[in-house]
């Protein structure tokens, strides 16, 4: 939680793991996201690299880029909950924090205040990543109350439209009509609107997507982490496919996320005033540093 | 003096050492098989087995691994003092607590939510937990003391472990000296001759000179490092 904590002590260095003094000698920590980021991914120690996830997983691939768009990886805190994607997510060197199942959101809405308090001087970035069941589902009156509250962090939603850790039930954000292998009938209602509903919870920057583009995908990551810092609640919805589940061949993972991209998971991005006054202030200050 | 923490395996799901009524030791005091007995005793008795039992090694944790506060340069520097007067030591780091899928290096560092693996693959019978959080040092000690035939030393900076055959608490630089001095004196008195020696660095750290490499030292990716016909390259690095 911070610098001094991926700095080894200098006796020590010789002792540790390869991965961690890459980390400490390659890694992204304290460095400009100009010189690391999403554009540089493969020529840096990336925060997250084995994982235990299935070939082809669109979720992991997301949550590559997720990492790779912290402003801030030293100073930034994750919170999850069951489901595939806390087994990569714990794997990151950003310190992680499992909730039982659902309750993410309050859990990082004590956290937040608590590093106000604890770090007046010192911008600490919380995001909560879960799956469609972890945050729509079971965790749906926490997700809900952390919004209405206005708690000043980002909720980042891997919506796979189905319990894939489990077997394949239907979750909430299915959509009419799947057939899974845990729903056979085919599920009976709609997908939960999840971005309006955020809307209506009170979040000030809110985003739809496939992340098929990584730039695009990351500047909204990004987007999010800074809005959450000032003004309030943000939220990411991004269709993040369970292959497995949904038997996709692993060579047309891509092409199916494409296909979303063009569907139900154009893109879309919701932001109040505020928020757009913030981030022409933040990305023109950006530009300003590089050139 | 009876044992009530002994070295392991006792077997899957042990039974927790306060449910044994093992209590932590007062200041001034250490544990040692669950009793509490005066510090020097608990630390000879430590020595002994880091001198006499197969493959002694220290298992540093995160809060002496990483430049976090002032005093923890001094702190190490002691351990490594320590390690340098044990024979045959070695120092297997545990940088931080994620799990480690799909398999840890075990050779290279210890994890506490399988830390039996690196006890058993490197064949450790005796062993120094230090700079560990006290709640992942619980979970691993009974791990340990569940799965292995390891005799366990706990140097707590806090209160101390009932699960480590031999805990000793409000550990700082200066204690992890004195434990060295009897370590010494210990092997002395079982006329063990050594020459201070560090113990060897992580084994997963890159050997080769990187300077000395051929292309066809990079098998099927060369083509990616050497030029293409007709192609003039004149941008190093």
């Amino acid at each position: 939680m911070s610098l001094n904590y991926m700095v080894p002590v200098s006796k020590f260095k010789r002792y540790l793991p390869k991965d961690y003094v890459e980390l400490v000698d390659y890694g992204p920590f304290g460095k400009e996201f100009s010189e690391v980021g999403t554009k540089n991914m493969g020529k840096y120690k990336e925060l997250v690299e084995e994982h235990p996830m299935c070939s082809g997983c669109w979720m992991a691939y997301y949550i590559k880029i997720i990492f790779a768009s912290l402003p801030n990886p030293e100073h930034t805190v994750t919170i999850g909950t069951a489901g595939c994607g806390r087994l990569a997510i714990s794997q990151a060197a950003v310190p992680f924090i499992y909730g039982n199942y659902g309750d993410q959101n309050a859990m990082a809405s004590g956290i937040t205040r608590a590093f106000r308090l604890r770090f007046p001087d010192q911008q600490k970035d919380v995001i909560t990543i879960a799956g469609d069941g972890g945050m729509m589902d079971i965790g749906f009156s926490m997700t809900m109350h952390a919004w209405f509250r206005g708690e000043k962090f980002t909720t980042i939603m891997l919506d796979n439209e189905v319990y894939g850790n489990t077997g394949g039930q239907e979750s909430g954000m299915s959509i009419k009509g799947a057939v899974l292998k845990m729903s056979p009938k085919g599920k009976n209602f709609n997908k939960m609107p999840a971005m309006q509903l955020a809307i209506t919870a009170g979040c000030v920057y809110v985003v739809k997507m496939s992340p098929t583009n990584i730039n695009k995908a990351a500047k909204a990551i990004r987007r999010a982490i800074f809005a959450a810092r000032e003004l309030g609640p943000t939220f990411i919805h991004a269709y993040t496919s369970c292959n497995i589940e949904y038997s996709i061949p692993t060579p047309d993972v891509f092409k199916d996320a494409q296909e979303m991209a063009k569907g139900r998971f154009a893109f879309e991005e919701f932001m109040t005033d505020e928020a757009k006054d913030l981030f022409t202030v933040v990305e023109a200050k950006k530009k300003k540093e590089v050139s | 003096m009876s044992k009530k923490i002994t070295v392991g395996p006792v077997g899957y799901m042990p039974q927790s050492a306060p449910s044994m009524g093992v209590e932590l030791s007062p200041e001034g005091k250490a544990l040692l098989y669950g009793n509490i007995v005066e510090e020097e005793e608990a630390m000879r008795d430590a020595a002994k087995a880091l001198l006499t039992m197969d493959n002694p090694t220290i298992f540093p944790g995160p809060m002496v691994l990483w430049d976090w506060r002032d005093d923890v340069a001094e702190k190490s520097a002691a351990i490594l003092d320590l390690a340098s007067e044990i024979p045959n030591c070695k120092i297997i780091p545990m940088p931080d607590y994620r799990p480690k899928y799909p398999k840890i290096d075990v050779k290279a560092e210890i994890n506490p939510n399988h830390p039996n693996l690196t006890i058993l693959d490197n064949k450790i019978k005796a062993c120094v937990f230090i700079g560990v959080h006290c709640h992942y040092a619980n979970l691993t000690l009974r791990m340990i003391r569940a799965g292995t035939a390891c005799y366990t030393v706990a140097m707590c900076a806090e209160m101390g472990h009932e699960e480590a055959m031999a805990s000793i608490r409000d550990v700082h630089a200066a204690d992890v000296l004195r434990f060295r001095d009897i370590i010494i004196e210990v092997r002395n008195e079982l006329g063990i001759e050594y020459t201070t020696t560090m113990p060897p660095e992580n084994p997963s750290l890159p050997k080769e000179d990187w300077g000395a490499l051929t292309p066809s030292d990079y098998g099927e990716y060369r083509s990616l490092i050497m030029s293409k016909k007709g192609e003039h390259v004149t941008a190093v690095e």
